[in-house]
């Protein structure tokens, strides 16, 4: 890819640094992200992966160094970024006591779409929790609500959007669904950042790959040459993943 | 300018010129309360008690200022975010409290005797006492908040909203009281000798400075090891080349 | 406005789903006025003109149960957090929040008011008046409070936090609300009912705007 790119970059990183208390989470992080891309981003855990991603959201503020989503500065155009980015973290950022339906609702109110019924249970479809559309979400199991967030995130319907760990207390089948929504995603031409340790998943499903130690990137490249560059220490991964 | 200074912390080097304040503060209180138990005359109608007000009125002045002091620091704070005002902030807070509750408790002291019951609701007493609770509370959320950040935040956000609430609590217990006849208190009685009232007002307000002063320098060495140093160590993994992600 | 709509159609079904605590709490205020009247004694003579202080007193208690419980459901799963990102503005989320914890503590002042007038034998000659003091009074409860409670739901020692910063601040509230309610009740021959619904008035307008400017800055990193 050419370097002399002219178009905005969909995230573009600088010197990022952040600290709780006393230890440093990021340290010195760059880099760039085109437009249309799909990112994975490995490290261990601790390794500032959750952190680069809620700092990318604009839930945190970096304490030193900038970072630009589709050109708009996450420390000073907070709101505007905001309007682009979706987030799926470690939060579901869910009400227990609403329905999966409502908590679209109140979502889809907030971002002026369409919150009747007929036009949210396909989405509720595409996650399958159709049936359970007016059931609570205290009574979901953890799977539920991870689908659940799945389909809060694409509702967003945002330009760059942030996985945070999503096949997290899913099972086979909720594997093969976020492939597929990941899938969906990148059709759209949506610039997607998932961090995750099913490495082999994510090398197959990205183009480009970041991985984190102590919160500096220590390795960028294309996806598929990340499980074989050995960076990853083998004793860390889950089993029967590397 | 070191790299802690640079990221706003508070410069530590001055703890000699905060007891020097002390002293002189010190030396201030001991000759004007001389002057002011032994060599003032008896005022006309309240007698010896009266004496009382020559360290009451400076001590309520300061703590005016202290909270004013202290509501500048957090507005400060919080358009900068520098964190030496969170540490000058902390000080001001601290020192404020401790003079509102000495101001109470001076004003039980002339109470008892004058009315025969502690405590009168006079208007400003109690207004001071309100700020006293006010303010300790703001204490208590900073001791109870670990990040750093949010104590930062949260306490001047607090410190903003209780200082602009303190003109309507006093006129809010005026009114309340005014039903009643107003007691006198030592803020109303004039002494018949300024001297040693002004010089109590210059010691305690340069005890105040000098309290301050070296709280701040506590409050900011807490601060510095509570957070990680301001610039990150370098590298040291090995093969760190970053590339751009293309 | 598009987010304060959203904001307040959330609250409200907040509202609707968490009405048993609000029973609840009704409780905890009624009991509260009946230990108050134990303090004093089994005399309405005494009871009577104090009414008002210990109506306001309870509601004052009840309040810092109400104000904590509406940040359970947001921080549970960081929904709030959640609704920041949308991005939703600071203004709609602290407006929507601060309305539906007035509105509740209204409705509970206005539900203590019978409890108050079986108990110490209260007089009730301006009863739609009153409700304007309650109301006046909630707002000036929730305005801060609603602040107040995001603040010390992360922090620890959450339960005590709550009043120990909120009841100094609210000193002029209950003073005046106490002050308005007792000359609705017991007579007020000078007119100065109106002086004090100022007062509220006031309050209420400072801490509403104050305390929405600053609610960006609390949510926020």
């Amino acid at each position: 890819m050419s370097l002399e790119t002219t178009k905005t970059a969909a995230v573009e990183a600088a010197g990022l640094c952040r600290r709780y208390g006393r230890r440093w989470a990021l340290v010195e992080v760059s880099f760039r992200i085109e437009p249309g891309r799909a990112v994975m981003i490995a490290g261990r855990n601790g390794s500032g992966k959750s952190t680069l991603l809620r700092l990318l959201a604009t839930a945190i503020r970096p304490d030193h160094g900038t970072a630009h989503l589709l050109g708009r500065d996450v420390r000073r155009h907070r709101e505007a970024v905001r309007g682009h980015v979706a987030l799926l973290g470690h939060y579901s950022y869910l009400y227990e006591t609403f329905s999966a339906l409502e908590n679209l609702q109140v979502v889809g109110r907030f971002l002026g779409k369409d919150t009747r019924r007929e036009a949210l249970l396909p989405l509720l479809a595409e996650v399958t929790l159709a049936e359970r559309a007016d059931d609570p979400v205290s009574t979901f199991s953890a799977g539920m609500r991870k689908r659940l967030a799945l389909a809060r995130t694409l509702l967003q319907d945002a330009s760059v959007v942030l996985l945070d760990e999503p096949y997290g207390e899913l099972d086979p089948p909720g594997f093969r669904l976020v492939d597929r929504l990941f899938g969906t995603l990148r059709a759209r031409g949506m610039t997607i950042v998932m961090a995750t340790h099913l490495i082999d998943r994510g090398a197959a499903l990205c183009d480009d790959g970041l991985v984190l130690e102590q919160g500096r990137l220590i390795w960028s490249g294309p996806a598929r040459d990340l499980p074989g560059a050995g960076v990853l220490d083998p004793a860390t991964l889950p089993e029967g993943v590397a | 300018m070191d790299a802690h200074q640079r990221a706003g912390f508070l410069d530590e080097g001055n703890a000699g010129r905060g007891f020097v304040f002390v002293g002189i503060g010190v030396a201030l209180l001991l000759v004007g309360s001389y002057i002011g138990l032994f060599k003032a005359p008896a005022e006309a109608f309240m007698g010896e008690v009266y004496r009382i007000l020559y360290v009451h009125v400076p001590t309520a002045w300061n703590t005016m200022l202290a909270f004013t002091w202290a509501f500048a620091c957090a507005l400060t704070y919080l358009i900068k975010g520098a964190w030496k005002w969170d540490s000058r902030h902390e000080a001001a807070l601290e020192v404020g409290v401790v003079l509102a509750g000495l101001v109470c408790i001076q004003g039980s002291i002339w109470a008892k005797p004058t009315w025969g019951v502690w405590w009168d609701w006079d208007p400003r007493l109690t207004t001071t006492a309100v700020m006293f609770f006010g303010f300790a509370g703001i204490l208590a959320l900073r001791k109870f908040v670990d990040d750093p950040q949010k104590r930062a935040v949260w306490s001047a956000v607090a410190t903003i909203i209780t200082y602009v609430d303190v003109p309507i609590v006093y006129f809010s217990v005026r009114w309340w009281n005014s039903l009643h006849q107003i007691q006198s208190s030592p803020n109303t009685v004039s002494a018949p000798f300024l001297i040693p009232l002004r010089t109590n007002a210059f010691g305690v307000l340069f005890l105040w400075i000098g309290l301050t002063l070296l709280r701040s320098r506590v409050a900011a060495m807490r601060l510095k090891s509570e957070l990680a140093p301001p610039l990150p160590e370098p590298a040291v993994a090995p093969g760190y080349a970053p590339e751009v992600a293309r | 406005m598009r987010h304060l709509k959203a904001a307040l159609y959330k609250e409200a079904l907040l509202q609707w789903r968490g009405r048993a605590q609000l029973i609840a709490v009704l409780v905890f205020g009624a009991t509260a006025l009946l230990l108050f009247s134990f303090a004093v004694g089994p005399n309405s003579e005494l009871l009577r003109p104090i009414a008002p202080g210990f109506l306001w007193l309870a509601l004052l208690l009840s309040s810092t149960l109400t104000l904590a419980e509406s940040y359970q459901a947001e921080m549970e799963h960081k929904a709030l957090e959640g609704q920041l990102l949308l991005p939703a503005g600071h203004g709609a989320l602290y407006l929507g929040k601060a309305l539906a914890n007035w509105l509740q503590l209204v409705v509970l002042g206005a539900a203590l008011v019978p409890i108050m007038v079986v108990l110490y034998d209260a007089a009730l000659p301006r009863p739609l008046a009153l409700l304007g003091v309650i109301a006046l009074g909630s707002a000036g409860l929730s305005a801060p409070g609603t602040l107040y409670a995001a603040m010390t739901h992360q922090a620890r020692s959450r339960q005590t936090l709550l009043p120990l910063l909120l009841f100094p601040l609210v000193v002029p509230v209950l003073i005046a609300a106490v002050k308005a309610t007792s000359l609705l009740m017991l007579g007020d021959p000078m007119g100065q009912v109106r002086a004090w619904v100022v007062l509220l008035i006031g309050f209420d307008a400072i801490h509403w705007s104050l305390c929405g400017l600053l609610f960006g800055r609390v949510v926020e990193d």
